[in-house]
C-alpha cells in the first residue's frame, strides 16, 4: 500500500521550491535594505559635510556665520563630559557588578536590583535628563553644569556597564576561584588578584561601548541644559558647556541650508570619534581576552 | 630556622592588618554601589511623581487625560490635553513598526536560517553600527534625506511631517528587533530543523512553520521593546516632526511627539516654577509609565510564553 500520493508530491514539489527561492530573495533584500540605508546615510554625510571640514572648523567656536562657524567648544566639551562620565560610571558599575556577582545571596533583594537594572536600562533617555534636572540642577544646586551632565549621564550609562561587566565577571571560571582559595587567598584577594584581571577586557569593552552611547546622546543634556551657543571653553566641572551632538542639532534645526552642511560636517568628526572607540573596543576584546 | 610555616603567615598577617578591615568593608562598599542604582529608579519616580502632583493642583487631571488640545503657550487660555501628544507618538510608533517589524523580521530569519557563516560575520557587524549611530545623525538625515525624497513622491507633503521621522524611527529600530529575533531563533535547537527537513519540507517552510512558531515568544517580545524604543526616541522627532500637537492619523500633518514636547519646552526659556516648567514632568511621567509598561509586557511575554527544548 502507497501512503504518499508520489504524483501529488511531484506536482507540488515545483512551487515549494520556487517560493522558498523567491522568498530567501525577499529576505535578503530585507538584510540588504538596512546596509544600504547604512551607506546611503554615509555617503550623503560625507558628500554634504567634507567641503566645511578644515582646521577652521577644529579651532573655531561657534558662529552665526556658516563659514565662520566651528565644533571646538563641542568636542573639548564632550571630552570634558568623558572625563567625568566614564570614571563614575565604571567604578559604580563594576561595584554593582561584584556585588551582584559575588557577594549578593541570591534572594529577592538580590533579584530585585537585577530587575530594577534591566528596567533602568529600558527608561527612555529624555526621562533621565528629566531627573538631573531635578535633583542635579536644582536640588543639589550644581547648576546647568558639566558636572550635573557628567552625572545624569553615569546613571544613564551604567545599566549597560553593570550588565556587561557581571557577564565578564561571570565569565571567569570556577577553577580560577578555586584554586585561589585552596592557595589560602581571602575572597578580596581573590577578586582583586584572580577575578578583576581575569575579568577587564570585557569590562572594558562594555565600557567603552557604553561611552559611546553617551558621546551620542542629546537629549538629557538639552534637559540639564547644555548650551547651544557658547564662544568659550569651559574652565571648571561648574562652567556651562556644550556637546558635539547638541551642536550639531542646533545646526540641523537652523532653516538655512548652508548650516545643513556644517552640521554634516560635525557629524563626520563624531562619527570618526565613534569610530576610533568602536576601534579600540573590538582591539581589546581581541587582543586580551582570554579563552579558558 | 625555627618558625614553621603556621606561624610565618600568623606573623604576616598581624603585620597587615589592613587587608582585614578591607575584608569585611568590601561587600559593604559594592553593596552600596549596587543600591545607587536602586536610587536612581526611586529618583525618577520621586521626581516625576512630585512635580506632576504640582501640575495637576493646577491644570486639571481630567482635562489632561481626556481633552485633545494643547495648547500651552496661549497666553490667555493654555489647555493641557495630552492625548494630540499621545495621538503623535503613536502615529510615529505605528510606521515606524510598518517599516522594522517586516525588516527586521526577514533580517533574522535570513541570518539564523538561511546566511553562511561567513554572510553572517560580516553582515552582524554592520546592524551592530547601524544601531551605533547617535539619534541626533538620524534626526539629520530624516529632514535632509527622507523629507526630500518622499517630496519627490508626494507633492506638497511639508518639511515637517509623521511620516519621515516615522520611517526612519523605524530603521533605527531594525537592528534591535533584528538581532533580538535572531537570537530568538538560534536558540531553537537544530534537531528541531533537521526532523522537518528530513520530512521534505523546505527551508521556508522550516523557518516559517517550524522556527518562527518555537521562537514565537522572544520574537513578539523583541517587537514590544521596539515599540517602546520608538514611543522613548527622541532627537529624530524633535528633528523632523515639527512642533504641532495635533489630534490627527494623516501622516503627511506636521505633528508633535510627548518626548519632542519636552525638548522644545527645555530649548524655550519657561521659567522654573511656571505651569509649562511643570508640564514636562506630567508629560515624562505618561511617556514612563508607556515604556516601563511595555518593557514588563515585554518581559512577561518571554517568560511566560517561553517554550523549553
Amino acid at each position: 500500500m502507497n501512503l504518499v500520493d508520489k504524483q501529488l508530491v511531484k506536482n507540488k514539489m515545483g512551487m515549494r521550491l520556487i517560493r522558498n527561492k523567491l522568498i530567501k530573495q525577499l529576505f535578503l533584500m530585507a538584510t540588504l535594505f538596512a546596509i544600504i540605508i547604512l551607506g546611503t546615510l554615509l555617503y550623503r554625510i560625507f558628500t554634504q559635510g567634507i567641503g566645511y571640514l578644515d582646521w577652521e572648523f577644529f579651532l573655531s567656536f561657534a558662529s552665526r556665520f556658516p563659514e565662520e562657524a566651528g565644533i571646538k567648544a563641542a568636542i573639548i566639551g564632550s571630552l570634558w563630559l568623558m572625563a567625568i562620565t566614564a570614571p563614575i560610571s565604571l567604578i559604580l558599575g563594576v561595584g554593582t557588578a561584584i556585588f551582584l556577582e559575588e557577594y549578593a545571596s541570591k534572594n529577592k533583594w538580590t533579584r530585585f536590583i537585577q530587575m530594577n537594572i534591566s528596567n533602568l536600562a529600558g527608561v527612555p533617555s529624555i526621562v533621565f535628563g528629566l531627573l538631573g534636572l531635578t535633583v542635579f540642577v536644582r536640588l543639589l544646586e550644581m547648576g546647568r553644569s558639566i558636572i550635573a551632565g557628567g552625572l545624569t549621564m553615569s546613571l544613564l550609562i551604567l545599566p549597560i556597564i553593570v550588565v556587561a561587566s557581571q557577564e565578564a565577571i561571570r565569565s571567569v571560571p570556577n577553577d580560577q576561584y578555586e584554586a585561589s582559595f585552596a592557595m589560602g587567598a581571602t575572597k578580596w584577594q581573590t577578586i582583586r588578584r584572580v577575578v578583576l584581571p581575569a575579568a577587564i577586557p570585557g569590562i572594558l569593552t562594555g565600557g567603552i561601548l557604553a561611552l559611546s552611547r553617551a558621546i551620542g546622546e542629546t537629549a538629557p543634556l538639552l534637559m540639564i541644559g547644555a548650551l547651544t551657543f557658547i564662544a568659550y571653553l569651559p574652565e571648571n566641572i561648574w562652567s556651562g558647556f556644550t556637546v558635539m551632538p547638541i551642536q550639531i542639532f542646533n545646526w540641523t534645526s537652523r532653516p538655512q541650508e548652508e548650516f545643513h552642511y556644517v552640521a554634516a560636517a560635525g557629524i563626520i568628526v563624531l562619527l570618526v570619534m565613534l569610530l576610533i572607540m568602536n576601534s579600540i573596543a573590538v582591539f581589546i576584546r581581541n587582543k586580551f581576552s582570554k579563552r579558558y | 630556622m625555627s618558625k614553621s610555616v603556621s606561624e610565618i603567615i600568623k606573623e604576616k598577617k598581624r603585620r597587615k592588618f589592613l587587608p582585614g578591615y578591607l575584608e569585611k568593608a568590601a561587600p559593604i562598599i559594592f553593596g552600596i554601589c549596587a543600591v545607587i542604582s536602586v536610587f536612581t529608579t526611586v529618583g525618577i519616580i520621586f521626581t516625576l511623581v512630585i512635580e506632576t502632583i504640582t501640575f495637576f493642583n493646577r491644570v486639571s487631571i481630567i482635562e489632561f487625560i481626556t481633552s485633545t488640545d494643547w495648547y500651552p503657550f496661549t497666553e490667555k487660555a493654555p489647555s493641557y490635553g495630552i492625548l494630540s501628544l499621545v495621538s503623535g507618538t503613536l502615529l510615529i510608533t505605528f510606521i515606524a513598526m510598518l517599516v522594522a517589524i517586516p525588516v527586521g523580521l526577514s533580517t533574522a530569519i535570513y541570518l539564523s536560517e538561511y546566511a553562511s557563516e561567513r554572510a553572517r560575520r560580516i553582515i552582524k557587524p554592520i546592524l551592530e553600527v547601524l544601531a551605533g549611530v547617535p539619534t541626533i545623525v538620524y534626526g539629520f538625515f530624516a529632514l535632509t534625506f527622507v523629507t526630500p525624497l518622499l517630496k519627490g513622491i508626494i507633492p506638497g507633503l511639508p518639511i515637517f511631517n509623521a511620516l519621515s521621522p516615522g520611517i526612519v524611527v523605524g530603521i533605527m529600530i531594525i537592528p534591535m528587533i533584528a538581532s533580538l529575533s535572531e537570537d530568538a531563533m538560534s536558540s531553537v535547537p537544530s534537531s528541531m530543523r533537521e526532523g522537518a527537513l528530513a520530512m521534505g519540507a523546505t527551508k521556508l517552510e522550516v523557518a516559517l512553520k517550524i522556527v518562527l512558531p518555537a521562537a514565537l515568544s522572544g520574537i513578539i517580545a523583541s517587537f514590544v521593546l521596539g515599540i517602546s524604543r520608538a514611543i522613548g526616541e527622541t532627537m529624530i522627532v524633535a528633528v523632523a516632526a515639527g512642533s504641532t500637537p495635533k489630534f490627527t492619523l494623516d501622516v503627511t500633518e506636521s505633528i508633535q511627539t510627548m518626548t519632542a514636547y519636552i525638548v522644545q519646552v527645555s530649548l524655550g526659556d519657561a521659567s522654573y516654577g511656571s505651569t509649562i516648567y511643570y508640564s514636562i514632568y506630567a508629560v515624562g511621567m505618561s511617556l514612563f509609565v508607556f515604556t516601563l509598561l511595555m518593557n514588563l509586557l515585554a518581559q512577561y511575554i518571554s517568560r511566560r510564553f517561553r517554550e523549553e527544548y
